[in-house]
């Protein structure tokens, strides 16, 4: 495909909250799943380095475990759970979408025009995940704090 | 100067003509071809509750501003040309009321992802280009021009028809590729319009020209880059819903559909 300079809203076009508020919860899954993405990449490379620790001994590799036994440490695990949680949940939902299930029949358009593969089903499958990360946070913090 | 006749007359005394509202309508003003200046020029127009987006744009057009840059043409949302930002989300012009906006500053801005040509109009070649990419048409090696018998008809079932017949509603307006957040940040995207026109042909029991428009689609910026953000979906003016032909369109990649 050819290249075209210029004329793409980069960035803005992802993270301007405006665009949740103009196109739905269907915009705000697909910005949690891409933001969930790379942070759930930026921490398995952070935990491969901090797992890497254990060949410099054991005084190191406590040490480094220290890390995530403070109160900061516990709310960074906590979003990583709700990240992984998210993540999990949205993808199965989108994996069905896309093998074309869920996302309602072809048929003739009447007006006014409402879109079939914007239906409840999935508006109920991206609130139900956003709680069930919720959830998961909450009891990993009330794990952690306890 | 021509009296009217008494009827007319009484007719046309009796219709209210005069606007009791107005609203701020906010340009936004730039010239690529110039400067890389952008500017939002305000202008108060009055309307009634039919009045358009469109309406509204020419009343500046003839009024108070002749030098707006818009392109517009059917005015009935046929043709596609009055696509653009309004109040922030893309949409046709002519098939916008502002009554049903609910505001009092309307403001409206060309399409993002869009080269700018002039103020709100906007150069849409690539998106053209793309169309022409997936074959927009039935691909056959034999002809509804028989030698032998003459014209004959390529036969449908009306469920057949089902099939395709919502992705043959699109009037290349573009609103969707504007709205995709992948065509904010890839630059080489094909995009919801063409794939969604892609599935219209594959899903056509005429059509034999699978392969070829596969090749199209099947690579890194093409189909697999659609992550289902469903927007496309949201801001088509006539009940396409390319969401919907892109993921049935994975679907049947994946071999999963028929």
């Amino acid at each position: 495909m050819e290249r075209e300079t210029g004329a793409r809203e980069g960035l803005k076009g992802w993270l301007n909250p405006g665009k949740i508020g103009k196109f739905g919860i269907e915009r705000l899954a697909w910005l949690l799943m891409r933001l969930t993405g790379l942070g759930l990449l930026a921490y398995f490379i952070g935990h491969i380095y901090e797992t890497s620790h254990i060949l410099d001994g054991k005084a190191v590799w406590d040490k480094s475990l220290e890390m995530t036994q403070t109160t900061e440490g516990h709310l960074f695990l906590a979003l990583v759970i709700g990240m992984c949680v998210f993540h999990t949940g949205n993808g199965i939902r989108l994996m069905i979408a896309q093998m074309g299930y869920g996302i309602g029949k072809t048929e003739r358009p009447d007006y006014p025009y409402k879109p079939q593969s914007i239906n409840m089903k999935g508006k109920a499958c991206i609130y139900a995940t956003l709680g069930m990360a919720a959830l998961a946070m909450w009891y990993g913090m009330a794990v952690m704090f306890a | 100067m021509a009296t009217l006749h008494p009827k007319l007359s009484e007719e046309r005394s009796q219709t209210v003509v005069s606007s009791t509202k107005s609203v701020k309508l906010k340009i936004k003003r730039s010239n690529p071809n110039v400067n890389s200046d952008q500017q939002f020029d305000d202008f108060v127009v009055p309307i009634e509750k039919w009045t358009t987006v469109l309406d509204a744009l020419l009343d500046v057009k003839s009024h108070l501003d002749h030098s707006v840059g818009i392109r517009y043409s059917c005015r009935q949302a046929s043709c596609g040309s009055c696509g653009m930002k309004i109040n922030g989300k893309p949409g046709l012009a002519c098939f916008t009321k502002i009554s049903e906006l609910n505001s009092d500053t309307i403001t409206v801005e060309p399409m993002d992802n869009y080269p700018v040509v002039r103020d709100l109009a906007v150069n849409m070649d690539r998106m053209i280009s793309n169309h022409k990419k997936v074959m927009p048409y039935v691909i056959r090696e034999d002809s509804e021009i028989d030698a032998e018998s003459g014209i004959r008809e390529f036969l449908q079932s009306p469920e057949n028809v089902d099939k395709y017949i919502q992705f043959s509603s699109c009037i290349k307006c573009g609103l969707c590729n504007s709205a995709c957040p992948t065509m904010a940040m890839d630059k080489t995207f094909v995009g919801p319009q063409a794939l969604a026109q892609a599935y219209r042909y594959i899903a056509d029991s005429r059509d034999k020209g699978k392969n070829k428009r596969l090749k199209v689609i099947d690579e890194s910026h093409g189909i697999w880059r659609c992550h289902f953000a469903g927007s496309c979906s949201q801001v088509c003016p006539k009940g396409v819903d390319p969401a919907m032909g892109i993921q049935l369109l994975r679907g049947y990649l994946l071999g999963i559909r028929d």
